[in-house]
C-alpha cells in the first residue's frame, strides 16, 4: 500500500526537485545581472524531465552489480546558457526582465505541483479515514 | 533542501551590492577632496563582481556574488585652473578627484535596483519553502 502511495506521488516530487534545481539558476542569475563576463543559464525542462522520470541508471560492467536505478533527479541535468538577445558590453548577458519573469513562472509552476500534490494527499486521507 | 540556496545566492548579492553603494557613497562623498590623509587628491574607488559558488552545497550553474577587489579608479585626475588655491603646481592648476558624479549616480540606482530584486527573490524562496513545508496539512 505504501508502495502505491510512493508511486502515486513519485511524479510531483521529482518535479519539485527539477523546479528547486531551475529557482537556483534563475536566482544565480539574477545575483549575477552585474558581473562581468557572466553568462546566464538555463536548462531544458523536457529534456531535464526526461531525465527525472527514470532514463538514469548507473552502467553495469559485471552481472553481480546491482542495478540501481534513480538517484538523484537532477543529476544528469546539464545546464546551458541562455541565447543573448541583447548583450553587454561587459560580456555579461543576463537579461534583467527575462529572468526575473522565468523566476515568478517557475516559483508558481512549484507552487502548483505543491496544489497537486495536497490534492492527492488529501483524496488518500479521505479513502484512509472512510469518512 | 535546495531552495535554502537561493537564500545563499540572494544574500551574497545584497552583500555585493551594498558593498558597491558603500563604494559609491566613499566617492560622492569625496568628490571635491583635493587632498587626502597621504597628501594625494582621492581616487575613485570602484567593486570587482565575480561569479562564485557561495557554499559547498551549490550544483552544477549555480552561483552566488563576491567582491573579489576593491580598485582604484585608473581613468586620469581632473586639472582645474584655480592659482588661488593653496594645493595649485606651477602652473596653477589644481588636481581634483577623478570622481565621474553622474556615472556614481546611475551606479547607485543601479546597485539599489539589484539589491531590491535581489530582497524579491528572497522573499519567493521563503513563501515557496513554506508552502512547501505546510505540505499535506
Amino acid at each position: 500500500m505504501f508502495n502505491s502511495i510512493d508511486r502515486a506521488l513519485a511524479f510531483d516530487s521529482k518535479m519539485l526537485s527539477v523546479r528547486g534545481y531551475r529557482q537556483q539558476i534563475l536566482a544565480s542569475n539574477i545575483a549575477n545581472a552585474d558581473t562581468p563576463n557572466y553568462k546566464a543559464m538555463d536548462i531544458d525542462f523536457s529534456q531535464m524531465l526526461t531525465n527525472a522520470m527514470g532514463s538514469i541508471s548507473m552502467s553495469r560492467t559485471d552481472a553481480g552489480h546491482i542495478d540501481a536505478k534513480g538517484g538523484s533527479p537532477v543529476a544528469g541535468i546539464k545546464p546551458m546558457y541562455r541565447a543573448a538577445v541583447q548583450p553587454s558590453i561587459d560580456g555579461n548577458t543576463v537579461d534583467a526582465d527575462v529572468e526575473q519573469a522565468q523566476f515568478s513562472e517557475n516559483a508558481l509552476q512549484y507552487m502548483s505541483t505543491l496544489q497537486f500534490m495536497n490534492g492527492k494527499i488529501q483524496s488518500t486521507l479521505l479513502a484512509l479515514r472512510g469518512n | 533542501m535546495a531552495l535554502f540556496n537561493v537564500f545563499d545566492i540572494a544574500g551574497s548579492a545584497m552583500t555585493a551590492q551594498s558593498m558597491r553603494l558603500n563604494v559609491v557613497a566613499s566617492n560622492m562623498a569625496n568628490a571635491d577632496s583635493v587632498t587626502g590623509s597621504d597628501g594625494q587628491p582621492y581616487r575613485a574607488k570602484q567593486v570587482i563582481f565575480q561569479a562564485q559558488a557561495v557554499n559547498n552545497a551549490m550544483p552544477k550553474g549555480v552561483s552566488g556574488v563576491a567582491v573579489t577587489k576593491v580598485i582604484d579608479d585608473p581613468s586620469p585626475m581632473k586639472l582645474v585652473y584655480d592659482p588661488q588655491n593653496p594645493f595649485a603646481n606651477a602652473e596653477g592648476y589644481v588636481t581634483m578627484p577623478n570622481v565621474n558624479v553622474v556615472e556614481e549616480m546611475t551606479n547607485m540606482i543601479s546597485a539599489s535596483r539589484s539589491y531590491q530584486a535581489n530582497v524579491e527573490m528572497m522573499n519567493t524562496a521563503k513563501t515557496m519553502i513554506q508552502r512547501t513545508l505546510a505540505l499535506g496539512q
